[in-house]
């Protein structure tokens, strides 16, 4: 199969083969889970209870009157014990957080149906048919559901589902790419959930008002090539599956839109611009969920890997579980003094200073690395691997340079505000110059000023 | 044992490569051609090599512990400047100035501007452009290749380019040396530069290893042989003598000194070709590799400054702002 691309980008050794072939297993629930308000790009939620309410699983426990938001739930049932700062795996300060709490796990989530299938138990609907509903009402059950991009980015899905007016929408792009080496969380759910995925995008093309969507999945994945394939065949709804070349950041949304329709979002613009929704596989699936089975996002797939975790795996986790229980899940970790912790994958995710964060939205995978410390830093030699690299072909040697000398307005001109910090030159930097970390600094910096 | 969680900016994980490394595979990329120049100059070549690597690796700590900078004397760095610099002058040069040229190379033009990644010219070219002034007649005193190794007996004479040049004043006619002494470099010429197989070799290299960029050799050497066709000089004589194999994959693609972009890449090649067939042609010395280079070194903060690549999005948005223009009006 031929496969398609963008300029730039790098090949990291992938690693996934640690996690592709381990079916999801399913963490057992949690007897305490602590709920962000913010698990998304967006205003924060207000909470909806208060310490000492009683809540069940899928309750919705915090919502917002702002439309870039999405709302949060109950991802356990029992007793809410606090609401308060909590430390957050993505922003930098505590953040403000709902923990509930239940003396005995399995008689407090009797109610509970068993997991993966879910029942009106906690208030929600069963199987609906779908085609009836328009597509507002669609738009309104994913918002309901409190869904966000399950990529990592956690943009909320519904705001993604509404194009201003004057868009004209034509394609709709479900992201299995999965470029992020190590994380098989997207992977696993494409073999394993295939059918659902396929009628979460049927549900997205129609609410979007479009017949035709591409799956794009990297050619490393060549069995959910083929399983999906032959799912879209025997469908016929507009639906096809693209193999893309094995190359990071093939993913990232603007460098998939070139790849697979030779569009060029503009700089500084949305998918919306060139006509273009793109949606992650997890969340097509979630889609699914919400809208046929009537639930919540209170859990979702991620991959837990790296060379410090005793048994890498695959795991379903309610969200609010901690870090440090998933990890256990997972033999825990075998490295002693230094560690790092990531959640999301190794090129863009964050690095964690505490276990007692909890899985949110987007998580989508939790790594433990030993060796923790990067290569020393030393002088540029000006070798241009940086610039040869980025997707978003700016030159990423200028931009830092000029960011270490506090010089913001160059970084503008330069074009910083384009950059979605993919990491691509750092990981290429034969000086192991902390790219990235320059480019936040002159976004922060640039931000402030306005 | 206590977990300690580091935390740093994304990404987690780097490439495996670092400049340390990509100094070496330079000088291992030049060990072809240095053999070579021992088999075809004899000993004194690997004199003169040692006495200049072991020099500009001095000169580096000796500096560096001058300005309270960190010593990287050792980080392969000097040594390819040694290698570079032993390798643009003649077999037969006095020791002395392997010395001069050392200081020169790696205080005055490396650490005085700053250190590794910081200078502006090429410091090897330079410090051969330094002795080629104050020393003109030693500097041009090629060495015959040696008949026996046994034997170190170096004779000098005038290098194919020179005597090429010496032909065109005199009005005579010149007999190029026949293509397989070229390649094999078996000519009167500095010490690293006459054996091109050798050079190619570990050209081939470095670009197998994705370190130069093949671009900036090819144009260079594509734009040398465009000019002498123009001027109806041969272009495989141009090519395959004198520094240019030398200079085009191993100096021009010093990546201190040229620009950092593809189009940037290929206007400093096609000037370094270009005004090394001008020098050649047009200038007072036989050759012009030297000096093409370090002009275009002077050159590449400003192709810097003006060639970037075209941003992703920026066509797009610009055809979006003439809508919204049209519009308003």
């Amino acid at each position: 199969m031929k496969t398609k691309t963008f300029k730039g980008g790098v090949h990291a050794p992938d690693n996934k083969h640690w996690t592709k072939d381990k079916p999801i297993e399913v963490l057992p629930l949690p007897r305490k889970a602590v709920i962000p308000l913010q698990q998304h790009t967006g205003a924060a939620c207000e909470p909806l209870v208060r310490e000492g309410d009683t809540v069940v699983v899928g309750q919705k426990i915090g919502d917002s009157k702002s439309f870039i938001s999405a709302p949060v739930h109950a991802s356990i049932g029992g007793k809410v014990t606090a609401i308060q700062p909590l430390p957050h795996p993505v922003l930098p300060d505590a953040a403000p957080a709902v923990v509930i709490e239940t003396e005995e796990p399995s008689s407090a989530q009797g109610s509970l149906p068993p997991q993966g299938d879910w029942s009106p138990s906690a208030g929600v609907r069963l199987q609906k048919d779908w085609q009836r509903l328009a597509a507002q009402e669609i738009k309104a059950l994913i918002r309901e559901a409190g869904i966000v991009g399950l990529g990592g980015a956690a943009f909320p899905t519904h705001v993604k589902l509404s194009p201003p007016g004057e868009k004209k929408i034509d394609t709709l792009i479900v992201n299995g790419v999965e470029c992020e080496p190590y994380l098989t969380n997207d992977h696993r759910l494409m073999l394993e959930q295939g059918p659902q995925i396929l009628e979460g995008t049927r549900i997205l093309l129609k609410v979007l008002g479009i017949s035709r969507a591409f799956i794009g999945i990297e050619a490393n994945k060549p069995d959910a090539l083929r399983y999906l394939g032959q799912l879209t065949d025997s469908l016929d709804a507009g639906i096809e599956v693209a193999a893309l070349k094995v190359k990071y950041p093939q993913g990232a949304e603007k460098q998939l839109i070139k790849a697979l329709l030779k569009r060029e979002v503009p700089s500084g613009g949305l998918p919306f611009d060139v006509g273009v929704v793109v949606q992650n596989v997890g969340t097509a699936l979630a889609v699914y969920e919400a809208v046929v089975l009537g639930k919540p996002l209170i859990e979702r797939v991620l991959t837990v890997s790296g060379d410090g975790i005793r048994e890498p795996k695959n795991l379903k986790v309610r969200l609010g579980t901690s870090f440090a229980q998933v990890l256990e899940a997972c033999g825990g970790s075998s490295a002693d003094g230094e560690v790092k912790v990531i959640m999301g994958g190794p090129m863009m995710g964050i690095s964690q200073y505490s276990l007692e964060v909890p899985v949110i939205k987007g998580t989508s995978g939790i790594l433990v690395f030993r060796q923790a410390r990067q290569e020393r830093e030393t002088p540029c030699i000006k070798c241009g691997r940086c610039v040869e690299v980025c997707p978003m072909l700016l030159m990423p040697n200028r931009i830092t340079d000029y960011a270490e000398k506090d010089n913001f307005a160059l970084c503008d001109s330069y074009g910083v505000r384009d950059c979605f910090e993919c990491g691509a030159c750092a990981y290429v930097c034969d000086a192991k110059r902390p790219m990235v970390h320059w480019i936040k600094y002159a976004k922060w910096n640039l931000a402030r000023k306005k | 044992m206590e977990t300690r969680f580091v935390v740093s900016a994304s990404p987690h994980i780097r490439d495996l490569e670092n400049s340390r490394k990509v100094m070496w595979w330079v000088v291992l990329a030049l060990a072809p051609a240095a053999v070579a120049s021992i088999y075809i100059f004899g000993w004194r070549s690997l004199l003169m090599m040692a006495v200049s690597v072991l020099a500009c690796a001095l000169t580096e700590a000796a500096s560096q512990k001058l300005f309270h900078r960190e010593i990287t004397a050792f980080d392969g760095s000097a040594v390819v400047t040694g290698l570079l610099l032993a390798f643009t002058m003649p077999a037969s040069s006095p020791i002395w100035m392997v010395l001069v040229g050392a200081a020169v190379a790696i205080f005055l033009v490396k650490q005085l501007f700053g250190g590794l990644g910081y200078n502006i010219f090429n410091p090897a070219l330079a410090a051969r452009a330094v002795l080629l002034s104050s020393w003109p007649v030693s500097m041009t005193a090629w060495s015959q290749p040696v008949a026996s190794w046994v034997k170190v007996d170096l004779v000098t004479a005038a290098s194919p380019l020179g005597l090429m040049k010496e032909a065109a004043r005199a009005g005579t006619g010149f007999q190029a040396p026949d293509l397989s002494s070229l390649l094999l470099g078996t000519v009167p010429g500095s010490l690293g530069e006459t054996c091109k197989v050798a050079l190619l070799a570990g050209a081939a290299l470095l670009l197998a290893k994705r370190i130069i960029d093949w671009r900036l050799p090819a144009i260079f050497i594509g734009a040398l042989a465009a000019l002498s066709l123009a001027l109806g000089r041969n272009p495989l004589f141009e090519i395959l003598s004198g520094g240019v194999i030398l200079g085009a994959f191993f100096m021009a693609t010093d990546m201190v000194t040229s620009p950092t972009t593809k189009n940037g890449r290929l206007i400093f090649g096609a000037g370094c070709g270009l005004l090394t067939g001008l020098i050649r042609a047009y200038g007072g010395f036989p050759e012009g590799v030297c000096y093409a280079i370090l002009f275009m070194n002077c050159l590449t903060p400003l192709i810097e400054q003006y060639v970037r690549p075209r941003r992703f999005g920026a066509r797009a948005q610009k055809a979006a702002r003439g809508v919204k223009k049209e519009v308003v009006r």
